[in-house]
């Protein structure tokens, strides 16, 4: 079978591959947020676990069901030729925290995306990125209809370091998803530079 | 090889599940041999040698599957899970069987340890608000 495929092909390029992830609770925008930005649709991973999550998942009904599936959705954005952003969003459940600790693993920054009427399910991944020192950014995503508090209100409810940032933002709106991203890597780029001052003194 | 032949699931429906389990493509590995764990965004790069990959008779189906999509452009170990829609784990072992018969290598993305360089952290910016 001949494959109309060019003997001479050129030598791929390699990029450079960078990932932020998108984390939060469930149904706060995060897949939204996602597609916002990348220049593909989502597309979906995912990892089957059979033994990880039997204990706690309810199986009542439909117990033919030996595996569970946990989806981890993520767009591309190519900003050169060598230069591609990955951006992730985590799996909402916490009992998936085994996934996140993969996804985190060389994570250039992290976005968590709160909704101000469900703050306290920001708090599980407010306190992961803090404890791992992954650098991170708030983002309240301004629902319709969700009331407005002003940043500071949302700081102390978080019980936010004054030094993370804290943005407000439309999940749906590519130019604010964009807003959020550069704030990530500026905060990723200020906290590098601090750790090396400190590395040097 | 006919386009009816390329998708033999495509006759049952989702709850039917696979026709082959994933794991009876990795022969039951659930871990490569290959001394990385390779990260989602692990770039799988073909070597020239993997010109093709069809009539190299050790590879099964997915092996060749993966080398041809990574020919017509490198991807990401995440990618290739959600395009061939296997599980990230089978694709890892896949993949870690075409680095040891280096047919393919795949780019180390920056160490957990180590900070991103400064300056390609400026480049993000830079083509982040170019987009």
């Amino acid at each position: 079978m001949v494959y109309g495929r060019s003997s001479q092909r050129q030598r791929p390029v390699e990029p450079v591959t960078l990932k932020i992830l998108v984390a939060g609770g469930f149904g706060v925008g995060k897949t939204t947020m996602v597609g916002a930005v990348s220049e593909i649709r989502p597309l979906r991973t995912e990892e089957m676990l059979s033994e990880a999550g039997r204990p706690v998942d309810d199986v009542d009904g439909v117990e033919g069901k030996t595996t569970t599936t946990v989806a981890m959705d993520f767009g591309r954005i190519t900003l050169r030729e060598d230069l591609v952003l990955y951006v992730f969003g985590t799996p909402g459940q916490d009992r998936f925290w085994f996934l996140w600790d993969e996804l985190a693993q060389g994570a250039l920054g992290a976005v968590v995306l709160a909704d101000t009427r469900r703050l306290a399910d920001s708090f599980a991944a407010v306190d992961y990125f803090e404890r791992r020192a992954i650098p991170f950014t708030v983002a309240v995503n301004c629902f319709e209809g969700a009331g407005r508090f002003p940043a500071e209100t949302v700081r102390a409810a978080l019980d936010l370091d004054p030094e993370v940032p804290l943005v407000m933002c439309d999940a749906r709106e590519r130019e604010s998803v964009k807003e959020v991203l550069v704030t990530v890597v500026e905060h990723a780029m200020t906290r590098a530079a601090l750790q090396r001052a400190h590395a040097t003194t | 090889m006919s386009d009816a032949g390329q998708d033999p699931q495509h006759w049952f429906d989702g709850e039917a599940g696979p026709v082959v389990r994933p794991y009876a493509m990795t022969r039951g590995r659930t871990s490569s041999a290959t001394r990385h764990r390779l990260d989602l965004i692990a770039i799988v790069v073909p070597e020239p040698a993997a010109d093709d990959p069809a009539r190299d008779q050790t590879l099964s189906p997915e092996h060749v599957e993966i080398v041809e999509r990574c020919l017509a452009s490198p991807q990401s170990i995440a990618e290739l899970a959600a395009s061939l829609d296997l599980p990230v784990g089978v694709v890892r072992v896949l993949v870690g069987d075409l680095v040891e018969s280096e047919i393919v290598h795949v780019t180390r993305p920056v160490p957990p340890a180590e900070l991103p360089d400064v300056n390609i952290l400026r480049e993000v910016i830079n083509g982040l608000r170019a987009l």
